[in-house]
């Protein structure tokens, strides 16, 4: 069974074909990236995919079960995780806070459960480990307005990790930072792949993210135009005309 | 002696009613500018049992739960608007509740309902109403440290990040909008049973905001605060009369002086001299 299914994906605002038919499956334990020009669709189907949009016709299926109109939090209680873009945390909590929230999911899945619940330690205490494994465990007291970036976008995900996920989908989790962080975040994502999480991310940088993934899914004009090994398809020349839009004509013209 | 037992007693009343929007406004960031519709829809459905006979055990729970269905009612309309919106539509339900009461003859129209059987007397009501606000202050402590509280603080910061991590928004905040206007409608059915005649001016819009500048002034999200804003502003029109004729002008300043120079309200205040923050 495939962890996770779109199939013939498509959504328009107003006249834009922003996600025009798009079908595409991820197996478990695959770690797929999501690439494509600027204003391809990457992140209106990411969005399709985890539930913030829903689609105009197609459908999304997680390990086999029709999910395309359940909201985002019953995803997330069945270990379909995201991450935002932009960061979101909980701004008036500390780092450790933020995770807790996460790692508590079986209490507060329910406001009277949650209501009748005061023991934090469990969650504390997996919180901690998981700030940890990612490297910011020193400013797990700090609050969340006042860490650097580096440090959210790593908070947002072991916030995701808190989850226990079997699939983590991300948004775009390099931009923002340097060249050595990048380089160490993408390996710490193939950690987490290695682990046993199903990861698709949506990436524009191509150098992490064809080293990394072991698919690559090219979309172009709201459709998919390749997919594939990262290498093969990199080669592509279609790849490269959509990516270099007019500089193939350049190229051309230089010969 | 009457007259400071009368005053508690509204201290009191007013405490719950701040503490009840404090869960909704503090607690899961709702704002709501209508807390008074569910302050009279406690006073009258608790008025219409106890004419009909129903003892005041009975009555005031029917005031709380007429008061608690119109509140989750708000709460699923609170779903379908943004934040600044939501301002407005609270407001309107102030205004419908008042829209509505005012024309039907059987909740007495303009007139009101009178002759409320009354069954304490006045220490009993200052009892009644200083267990409740008690008690109401001890389950918002409780909730502010249960999970239930770290939920509702994820829904009041960021509703997306919270759906992320798998929170029920949506039922966060009906619940929140339940045990809110539940402690208001309780807030009701004492003061229908204490006063013995309710109109409907007692719950108009004005009472909406002077119970929003309780919960500012004390400090919105802390409950300590909150009880502290509630008997504040119910002493400041006992010892200048004059407020009395001004109240939206000076509730309505007042709400404005804060939120600029203390948006902590007293609790921030408090935080900043000793260091100290209150529940
Ligand atoms: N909410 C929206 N309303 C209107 N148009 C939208 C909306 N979201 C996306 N679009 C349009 O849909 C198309 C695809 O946008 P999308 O953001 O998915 O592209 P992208 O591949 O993520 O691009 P980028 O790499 O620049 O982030 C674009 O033409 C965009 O303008
Ligand atoms: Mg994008």
């Amino acid at each position: 069974m495939m962890m996770l299914e779109g199939e013939a994906l498509a959504i328009s605002f107003g006249g834009v074909r922003a996600v025009a038919g798009v079908s595409l499956a991820v197996a478990p334990g695959e770690l797929v990236g999501l690439i494509g020009p600027n204003g391809a669709g990457k992140t209106t189907l990411l969005r399709l995919l985890t539930g913030v949009l829903t689609p105009d016709t197609g459908r999304v299926r997680f390990e086999g079960r029709d999910v395309t109109r359940m909201p985002i939090h019953r995803r997330a209680q069945l270990g379909f995780a995201l991450t935002h873009q932009i960061v979101r945390p909980f701004r008036d909590m500390t780092l450790l806070e933020n995770v807790m929230v996460a790692a508590a999911l079986e209490v507060t899945v329910h406001p009277w459960r949650a209501l009748a619940t005061v023991d934090a330690r469990a969650a504390r205490e997996r919180s901690m480990a998981l700030l940890e494994r990612l490297g910011i465990a020193d400013a797990a007291d700090k609050s969340a307005r006042s860490v650097p970036l580096g440090y959210l976008k790593r908070m947002q995900v072991a916030r995701a990790l808190a989850l226990r996920p079997r699939l983590l989908m991300l948004d775009e989790p390099l931009a923002g930072l340097n060249y050595t962080e990048a380089a160490r975040f993408a390996d710490l994502i193939v950690e987490l792949n290695e682990g046993g999480i199903t990861i698709v991310l949506v990436e524009h940088n191509l150098g992490e993210v064809t080293r990394i993934s072991q698919r690559l899914v090219v979309l172009h004009n709201g459709e998919v135009l390749a997919k594939g090994a990262p290498g093969p398809v990199m080669q592509r020349g279609d790849v490269r005309e959509a990516y270099l839009g007019t500089s193939a004509d350049a190229e051309a013209a230089h010969a | 002696m009457d007259y400071y037992l009368s005053v508690a007693t509204f201290a009191a009343l007013n405490a719950i009613l701040a503490l009840g929007l404090n869960l909704i406004s503090g607690f899961c960031g709702q704002v709501s500018l209508g807390h008074a519709a569910f302050y009279g829809l406690g006073a009258y459905a608790a008025a219409l049992c106890a004419v009909a006979g129903a003892p005041i055990w009975l009555s005031i729970p029917v005031g709380m739960l007429v008061a608690g269905v119109f509140g989750v009612i708000t709460g699923f309309a609170a779903l379908r608007v943004r934040e600044d919106f939501l301002a407005i539509v609270t407001m309107g339900v102030g205004f419908l509740f008042l829209g509505v009461v005012r024309k039907q003859q059987w909740l007495g129209a303009e007139m009101g309902i009178a002759r409320i059987p009354s069954p304490l007397d006045k220490w009993g009501y200052a009892l009644l109403s200083i267990g409740a606000a008690i008690a109401l202050l001890l389950l918002s402590l409780h909730i502010r440290r249960s999970w239930m509280g770290r939920a509702f603080g994820a829904v009041a910061q960021d509703e997306d990040a919270a759906r992320s991590v798998g929170i029920d928004v949506a039922g966060y905040k009906i619940t929140a909008f339940l045990l809110g206007t539940a402690a208001a409608g309780l807030a009701g059915g004492i003061y229908a049973h204490m006063t013995q005649l309710i109109v409907p001016d007692a719950f108009n819009f004005v009472q909406s905001v002077t119970i929003l500048a309780m919960v500012v002034v004390g400090g919105i999200g802390s409950s300590w605060g909150v009880v502290a804003g509630a008997v504040l502003l119910t002493l400041m029109p006992e010892m200048f009369r004059f407020i009395n004729d001004y109240k939206l002008l000076v509730y309505g300043g007042l709400l404005l002086v804060v939120m600029r120079f203390s948006p902590g309200g007293l609790a921030g205040l408090v935080f900043r001299l000793t260091g100290r923050r209150l529940a």
